[in-house]
This record gives C-alpha cells, structure tokens and sequence, in this order.
C-alpha cells in the first residue's frame, strides 16, 4: 500500500508546482476525510493500512485545485464511508471509493466541482480559490478561472496543444493534467505488480481505435486520438482508478473487458454525452459489473480441455 | 554459473505456463558431500510410511532383529513392508509421533550398541536374468516407494493397467522445493545408479526412451549425468527452467513432453510414468547390494542448523538425533519443517522418526519465519497468475473462510496439490494453501458418514 501512496507523491509534486498552496490544502482535506472516516468506523487500526490514505489522496487528485478544503473533506468521507465501510471494508467494497467520492461531490456541489482555476498568469504562493472557506458559506476568494481543454473542445471547438497537455500547463483537475507524469508512476507500479497492466492498456488502446476512427470520419467534428489520450482524467482514470484491485477482475481475461468497457464508455461520453468528461461514470459502471466479469472468466483449469475432448 | 542467487536465469529451457520464483537457497548444501550419520540409540519405524495401507508388523516385543529384516509386511497390492534400519531390539510396538502431525503405530527398536550392523548374508538377484514380474516382485519386497514426498509405492507405478501402456518414463530430478538437495546430490555423487535404475525400470514397463528432467541450477547434476550416461541407453537429460512447481508431477509432464494430464486422471493415463531421481536410484540400490530400503538420503539445511548437511539415514531416525549429528539448533532457530519449506509440515516433536518420504529436515531462523496477520483479500489477482493448474484461490479461499467446502469442490478443489504458489504470492499474507488442505482434510473425513 505504502508503495502507491510513494507513487502518488510525484502526481501530487506536479500538481503543487501548477496549482501552488491549493493542490495540498484540497489533497488534504480529502485526506484527512477519508483516514479519519476510516479510523473511527473502520474496523480497529485498519486505518494505519494506508488503503484509506490512497482513496484520499486520488479523490484530492481529480478536483479541481479552487475547491474549499471541507468540500474535499466531506468528499473524503463520503467515499470511504458509503464507498468502502458500508460494503464491509477492505477488499468488499463494489465501487472505488475515491469515485464515489467524486461522484457525490458533483452531485452536492456542481458549480465548485467544476471551476477551475488558471495555471498561468498567478503567483504560485496564492490560493487558486476560497480553498479555507467556512462550511457552507460563500465564497471569499475571487480567483482567474479557464476552462478544461474537454470542455473547449465540446463546448467551443477549440483543441489544447497536445505538448501542454503531455506537460500539464492546462486547466483540470488537480492530478489529471500532466500525462507525462501519470505514465512515469503508472509504468512503476505496473513493474512492480501493483497494477495489472493489461487495464490501462486495453482502456488507452480502445479510446485511441475509437477516437481515431471517428477523426477519420469526420475530423472537424470529432476531436484526434492523442488529444482525446492525454486530456481530462483519462490517464489518471485509467492508471490510479481504474486499477483499484478490489474493484476491478481478478482475471486477466476479465481485465480486459473491463478495461474495454471503460474506454466504450468514455469515448461515448464525451462525444455524445452531456457531460465534457465521462471516465469517473464510465469506471464506476464497469465497477458494477466486475463480480460478473469474474465469474464469467474463469479460468480454465489444467487438464480441463482434454478430458472434455476424451469424454 | 547459474548457481547461487538463481536470480538471473537468460537460458530459457522446457517449462510450464504459470508458477512462482521464490529463493533458491540451495547454496549450504548444494556442494557438500553426502556423509552417513552414525547409528541413533534407538530408530522408530512407522507401520505407515507409504500412501496406502499401513504395513502388518511380523515381530514382537524382545524379538532380535538384524539390519535388513523384515519387521512389517505389506498389507494388499497398494501397501509396501517396512525392515528393520538397524540391529537391535523391538522393544515396543505402539504409537508415536508421526511426520504428519498425528500420532501413529510404529516399531520401536533399541540399537545394538557396538554392532556392526552387518546385514543377513543374501543372495542379491542378478537383475539381468530376472523377468519384469520378478522385478517388480523384488522391488515389491524391497519396500521401495517414491522418495520425493508422497511415498508412493514404487511396485504399482511399475504395474499400470493393460489398458494404459506406458510409453515416456521421466525422471524426476527437478527438486524445485527450495533448500532441498537430496536428489541433486544423489545425481552428482551416484549418477551410474540412477542410470541403472533407470534401466531396470524401462525393462520392468517395456519403455525403449527415457527422459531425466533436471533444472538448470544444477549443471553439475546434469553434467555428471550426461558423463556416466552408458552408450546403449537411450537416455535423454533434459535442463528445464528453474521454476517452482517445476518438479510437479503433471508440470513436469507438461513441460518435457507436452501433454496435459486430464483434471482427476493420473500421469499414466497418458502414457507417462514420473519417479524422482532418489528413488530411481534407489532400485538400483537394492538389485546391487541385495537390501531393501532401509536408509535414505536427507538434506538438513537452513539458517538455524549449525551444520548443514546432506546424509544418509536409516529411517525411522528421530529428528532429535539427526539434529545432533548437524551440529545442533543456532540461537535464533524458530521452525523444523519436514520437506520443504513450500510444502512440507511443520514438526512439534523432536522425537518425530523420519521416514522413507522425508526428503529433508529445514530449520528456518527466526527473521525467515513471518508471523505477520493476514489483512483481507484485495482481488488483486496474483494468485491467479501463480497457480500452475490454473484455479481460481482467491475465490476458493473466500469459500474456505466461510467453509463451504462443497461449493469448492465444484470450483476445482480436487485439482489443487497445495503446492504453495498461491499462498507466497499473497500480498495479504493469506494462508491459502493451508485453507485448502483444511478443506480437503475435512471432506475426506465427511466423505465415510455421507
């Protein structure tokens, strides 16, 4: 466990240098959400397993670095209380709680979810939003503001630079904007077997065959394969999210679905969804369907083949 | 070259698909040669040291034995007889403390002291001239059985069915259990033995090829076998990929000749016959000195032995004794496992006799041993990846803990040799393997009331 959260650090690292004070304030306060939920319903020291601290530190990672610290908290505990503790704990839950999180985050607080706040064009020490808000009382900080790279392209037709968005440099949720960054942790973990690399790769590989048929199709409308790779929470969602062990099939043929379905879903989504971003929805769907997938791909067990061919 | 650490392993040899890496730590004994312990004060033999039914005892207490005679006769086909290890007297047919953990019928003899522990003067049958009935007939009275763990009575493999004709004899000389190196010092130091015993056993079953598989961490084991190999014997050595479970019976199957033992089936039912490399040596053993298998080769090993050894004992040896003889337990000496230290079993006692199965005697120190909790199961998979026949643990265990063990019946149970993988790969530290032994043992004992 203490392995993911070492890998989180250089996310988290990048995410300060673009954000400042704010990506650690909001990290935090989903944090501490998530251990303390943890701690005090949690069974008896579970929280020191560290499995609490990482659903913290990735809900932290996919909002958006404005975002006052209670709202992260409450992120927090919602996504380890509802998300994991209700399910029994540890390695029960269906759903990834730090999604879950998310996902009741955007539910209670649309417009603060979705407000994100300039990279360039700030002081680094200064708060990128009304991150020390009381609870529920307005805003105090009026802070500069740009859109996602997602939300112009679906909503005005404008595609970011593919090389700010490999570094980082655009606007988005606190963890998802540098790929670079994101596949340098992810390709750690997958050496190191803490992930199961197969998903990353069938989610990345479905959304490019997707995205570049549809740009072939009609490249005014619909946005390049590396664009729709490297924008929004895809890599982030794919690499950190999506690989959540408990969450995900046990089987490698099963991961593959799974990871299939993802990448389906997202491409769906964005280009003819509502919403500018859809990995959170399409990961948490998938979710649901992962006892299936299991118990659909099961192995074949050695010898198994030949006696049906004998018998 | 390979040796040592084992950790950089270019050579790609024969394999199976799936399994685990865990440390070879072969290097205390891989290159110390094979010395005799000397006769204990007393040895305890087992009426049940095979599968199958345990043996008759022939004696009675203050009976005098000799080295070499018969104490325990085979009771039926599937059984083997037990002879006395030592000269002395039986001065007790009771129980004692048993290898598996159990308490179980066993003759005790006191040792002479001062003998020389000569053997009956015996015509040893010249094997040449004998037909394979009178072979396996031999080999029967010998109470020869499987030295590599599970004891299996050597005469019935050599007896298959007419129906399954035996076409591919393998020779087991993976030893892929970490620690041990019973069998590979057996190669090294009686390689003509294992190839006459491999002679013996192509005219016992009528098979013209046989196969030695041997992992690549021995070169010298291969060496030596490609050396004294006879020019008329179409013997194959064959180096395969260091692996655990490589030395599996049906792994090995698969990987030397391709063919996939059916789920429930037995390796004769297509055509193969695996005996390890001790006990094929063993056969030899009795058609050159005329005496049945009283005395074996074990490895004593491990961090918390003083002097790591591989000897020759005569069964029934207790642990205590041959402890001794190695020099003792170090300070930090924790656990005595009998085999090793991914499959075999913990002792309690040190008055537990080794028997014709033990293939060695490791004494983990204390920082080997993990006595950490096991956390709950994260789906991670890994155990998955590490079954070499390909089950599913992690739901298996899931149904261990709550104990439906029928439901695990249906999900392949009976196809899981506990080999280990999956409880060393558990990042959750969870005894998996432990949990299906259990579960087997449970519906093995349900099986007679249902």
């Amino acid at each position: 466990m203490w392995n993911v959260v070492g890998s989180l650090v250089p996310i988290l690292a990048t995410a300060t240098w673009f954000f400042g004070p704010s990506a650690l304030l909001v990290t935090a306060g989903a944090t501490l959400g998530a251990v303390v939920t943890e701690a005090a319903w949690g069974k008896p020291g579970a929280w020191r397993d560290g499995s609490a601290m990482i659903t913290g530190i990735l809900l932290g990672l996919c909002l958006p670095a404005g975002m006052p610290m209670w709202m992260a908290f409450v992120g927090g505990v919602f996504g380890i209380g509802f998300g994991k503790l209700l399910f029994g704990g540890l390695g029960q839950n269906v759903f990834n709680p730090a999604l879950l999180g998310r996902a009741f985050l955007q539910a209670a607080f649309p417009v603060a979810i979705t407000t994100w706040p300039a990279v360039e064009g700030v002081r680094w020490w200064s708060l990128r939003g009304p991150n020390l808000a009381l609870p529920l009382m307005g805003n105090g900080i009026d802070a500069a503001t740009m859109a996602t790279p997602l939300g112009l392209m679906k909503f005005e037709h404008v595609t970011s630079p593919l090389a700010s968005l490999a570094i980082g440099s655009e606007g988005g949720s606190l963890g998802e904007t540098s790929a670079i960054v994101i596949l340098i942790c992810g390709g750690y973990l997958a050496l190191r077997q803490y992930l199961n690399w197969r998903i990353p790769a069938s989610i990345l590989i479905t959304v490019a065959a997707l995205a570049g048929l549809l740009h072939l199709m009609d490249a005014a409308r619909f946005p390049s394969a590396p664009f729709m790779l490297f924008s929004g929470g895809l890599l982030l969602g794919a690499v950190f999210m999506a690989t959540d062990m408990v969450t995900s099939p046990v089987t490698n043929r099963g991961a593959w679905i799974f990871g299939i379905g993802i990448g389906l879903l997202v491409v769906l989504i964005r280009i003819w969804g509502g919403l500018p971003e859809g990995v959170m929805y399409a990961i948490l769907i998938m979710n649901a369907l992962v006892p299936s997938l299991n118990r659909l791909t099961q192995p074949k067990v050695f010898g198994a083949v030949r006696q049906k061919a004998t018998a | 070259m390979v040796e040592t650490g084992g950790e950089v392993q270019l050579s790609i040899g024969a394999s199976f698909r799936h399994g685990v890496h865990p440390p070879e730590l072969k290097q205390l004994t891989a290159q110390v040669k094979i010395r005799r312990l000397p006769f204990p004060a007393e040895v305890v033999l087992p009426l049940s040291q095979h599968t199958g039914k345990p043996a008759r005892p022939v004696v009675r207490p203050g009976n005098r034995v000799e080295r070499g005679d018969l104490i325990a006769e085979a009771d039926g086909w599937v059984s083997s007889p037990v002879h006395a290890s030592a000269s002395g007297t039986v001065t007790d047919i009771g129980l004692s403390p048993h290898p598996d953990g159990t308490f179980k019928p066993a003759i005790r003899i006191a040792v002479e002291p001062w003998s020389g522990q000569i053997p009956r003067p015996r015509l040893v049958p010249a094997w040449e001239a004998l037909t394979p009935k009178e072979l396996i007939e031999a080999i029967r009275g010998a109470g020869v059985v499987g030295l590599g763990g599970a004891a299996f009575p050597t005469h019935v493999k050599l007896s298959p069915p007419k129906e399954k004709p035996i076409d591919h004899v393998i020779v087991n000389g993976c030893e892929c259990e970490p620690y041990l190196t019973t069998d590979h010092r057996s190669m090294v130091e009686y390689p003509e033995r294992v190839h006459l015993g491999v002679r013996i056993m192509m005219r016992c079953l009528g098979v013209g090829r046989v196969v030695i598989g041997v992992e690549r961490n021995k070169p010298d084991a291969i060496e030596a076998l490609e050396r004294t190999r006879p020019a008329d014997l179409d013997v194959t050595v064959m180096p395969l990929t260091v692996k655990y479970p490589q030395g599996a019976e049906k792994m090995l199957i698969s990987a030397v000749t391709g063919r996939e033992v059916p789920s429930g089936k037995l390796p004769m039912d297509v055509g193969v016959l695996v005996q390890n490399a001790a006990s094929v040596a063993t056969i030899a053993e009795v058609f050159e000195t005329g005496l049945p298998l009283i005395e074996r080769i074990v490895t004593v090993t491990g961090l918390g032995v003083r002097r790591p050894s591989n000897l020759i004992v005569p069964v029934g040896t207790r642990l205590g004794d041959l402890l001794e003889a190695c020099g003792g337990l170090t300070d930090d000496a924790r656990e005595i496992v009998f085999g090793g230290p991914m499959m075999g079993a913990s002792q309690a006692d040190l008055d537990t006799p080794l028997t014709k199965g033990t293939t060695g005697v490791v004494v983990l120190a204390a920082h080997e041993v993990r006595e950490q909790a096991s956390y709950p199961c994260i789906h991670c998979g890994h155990c998955l990846d590490a079954c070499p026949v390909f089950l599913n643990p992690q739901h298996l265990g899931k149904l261990a803990g709550v104990g439906r063990y029928d439901e695990m019946v249906a999900h392949h149970l009976n196809d899981c040799m506990l080999c280990g993988s999956c409880s060393y790969v558990c990042p959750s530290n969870i005894p998996l393997s432990q949990q299906f032994a259990a579960a087997k043992m449970a519906l093995r004992q349900r099986k007679p009331a249902a």
